[in-house]
């Protein structure tokens, strides 16, 4: 029995294993790094030293607090691009006029560095949260359009003429053969715009000072708090990882045979 | 008067001298030329011809998914311009949706319909039976073979109970026994509903072990070059394969087709030779 259990458990969380050791190794290999010396502690605190932090940041630099402000602008911001990219996208592949004069656009829109793009934004929207959600919203749009439009036209041709032998309305094409079929696709776009979007939102934050945990990394690297900054960019990555969490969930739900 | 192989008493379904073009100007390319033939009703007839004669172009054309022809293609009276609800087509290519599981890509043709939810369970279920797939109905078809799929989608288009079942070399992505299986099958489930069914296909053995006629076409312009009746009895299996009979069909109708394999093994060598001509 035991013989069976070890390899199975194994073959089903190997991977996962092999990559939480080997982000260990990376942290042991620069907190020798930094402690022997070859890398500059003023450059990177040792990685003991921002693990220590986590506890002051949390206790003193209100984290919930700040997390929550930038969760709640991601949300919004990151489902408003997906509320107004699917449309445009779904409009985009009925049009072919309209897809071949707009899709460089939005493909240079989504190449565009828009967060340099503040100050405009800022006359536009004032320093408030208005300002961050609607550039993480502009920055996200363009991925969604751009993989809705490629999903829906890398539909199968057969898939469509089943569709077309069975007499299905253009509304019922669309809701039950081009969308479902498009969804990984899609998928694939909701991941990059809210890559995009969280990058939008917390450089906004950290640029105008302003909300959550993109301010607090500001204020932290201000002060000179080099743990404290590191510990602040974690919960960035804690953010992220949290939306890709929830995003694979919804993915696999809709998608159950895939 | 005398009827010829390529009439019937009481045909289901007539292809009434049938011309597709493609192309304008000089570059016209003539896919199917004036092509007439009929399948009575619960015949199976298939379609035979080398590699691009026309046959998918003539299956598109009774599918309804080519409208701009010349002569007419017939159900009852009606000539068909569009996809008919009469025709039930199966596609050479694997078709399921893999977002669905087996069991809702059969009731699919069914739920557009707007049949009940318990009924059209109930008729599908009936159909996944028939296919063999019975203890399949929850998976999805990325679990199945590619053989099962295709039996998926077979099931998906009898479930709507189509006066006429149209195949495009539903088996041609198979290996030969594979193939020579799922025949028996759908030789089981034809006879069973008195199915009428036209194949088009390039296999040989596939088109004498389940056919009651055959239609050599020639290779381009696609025409009708010969019916074949096959006079192999019926229930009939693929143990029929090992018959003397059986040979005896596939060397005659071979004897038709060779030629015309041979013109179209040339002029795909020729279009070779010329591609790599100009680099």
């Amino acid at each position: 029995m035991a013989e069976k259990s070890g390899p199975s458990f194994l073959r089903r969380n190997g991977p996962e294993l092999f990559g939480a050791l080997s982000l260990l190794a990376a942290v042991l290999v620069f907190e020798a790094l930094v402690r022997s010396g070859i890398v500059n502690r003023f450059v990177i605190p040792p990685p003991s030293d921002i693990v220590l932090a986590f506890e002051r940041v949390i206790v003193e630099e209100n984290i919930l607090g700040r997390f929550r402000d930038t969760a709640v602008e991601m949300v919004i911001a990151g489902f408003a691009a997906v509320g107004v990219g699917v449309p445009i996208g779904a409009f985009l592949y009925r049009s072919a006029l309209w897809r071949r004069a707009m899709e460089d656009w939005i493909g240079a829109l989504a190449a565009a560095p828009i967060v340099l793009a503040f100050p405009l934004f800022l006359v536009l929207f004032g320093r408030s949260p208005k300002t961050i959600i609607v550039m993480g919203f502009v920055h996200g749009l363009a991925p969604i359009i751009l993989k809705m439009v490629e999903g829906l036209a890398s539909t199968r041709p057969v898939l469509i003429n089943v569709g077309r032998s069975l007499k299905m309305t253009s509304s019922q094409m669309f809701w039950k053969i081009l969308f479902p079929s498009a969804l990984p696709v899609i998928f694939t776009g909701i991941r990059l715009s809210w890559t995009f979007v969280l990058i939008t939102i917390v450089g906004v934050e950290y640029l105008i000072n302003l909300g959550g945990l993109g301010q607090l990394i500001n204020e932290l690297a201000e002060r000179y708090d080099l743990p404290g900054t590191y510990a602040g960019i974690c919960f960035v990555v804690l953010v992220s990882v949290l939306f890709f969490v929830i995003l694979e969930r919804v993915e696999s739900w809709l998608q159950p045979g895939r | 008067m005398a009827l010829n192989e390529s009439q019937s008493v009481n045909p289901a379904l007539v292809v009434d001298d049938v011309v597709k073009r493609f192309g304008r100007g000089d570059e016209v390319i003539t896919a199917v030329d004036h092509m007439s033939f009929d399948v009575a009703q619960g015949e199976f007839v298939s379609v035979i011809g080398p590699s691009g004669c026309g046959k998918s172009t003539l299956f598109n054309i009774i599918g309804g998914l080519l409208s701009d022809y010349e002569g007419a293609v017939k159900i009852g009276e009606e000539r068909i311009s569009a996809p008919h609800p009469a025709v039930g087509m199966v596609f050479q290519e694997e078709s399921t949706f893999p977002w669905r599981t087996v069991i809702d890509n059969v009731a699919f043709p069914l739920e557009l319909q707007g049949v009940g939810k318990s009924e059209r369970m109930d008729r599908a279920h009936h159909f996944i039976d028939m296919v063999g797939l019975a203890s399949f109905e929850k998976a999805f078809p990325s679990q199945l073979s590619g053989g099962m799929r295709q039996r998926v989608s077979i099931a998906r288009t009898l479930v709507s109970q189509p006066k006429i079942l149209l195949m495009d070399e539903p088996f041609a992505a198979l290996d030969e026994q594979t193939r020579l299986l799922l025949g028996d099958k759908i030789t089981q489930i034809q006879q069973e509903l008195n199915q009428t069914t036209l194949l088009i296909t390039h296999n040989l053995t596939e088109a004498v072990q389940l056919s009651d006629r055959i239609v050599v076409m020639t290779y381009r312009p696609g025409r009708v070059k010969r019916i074949v009746r096959i006079d192999l009895p019926r229930p009939r299996t693929s143990d029929v394969v090992g018959s003397d009979a059986f040979g005896h069909y596939v060397a005659e109708i071979w004897n038709d087709l060779r030629e015309e394999a041979s013109r179209g093994m040339a002029d795909s060598e020729s279009a070779a030779s010329r591609r790599a001509a100009h680099g």
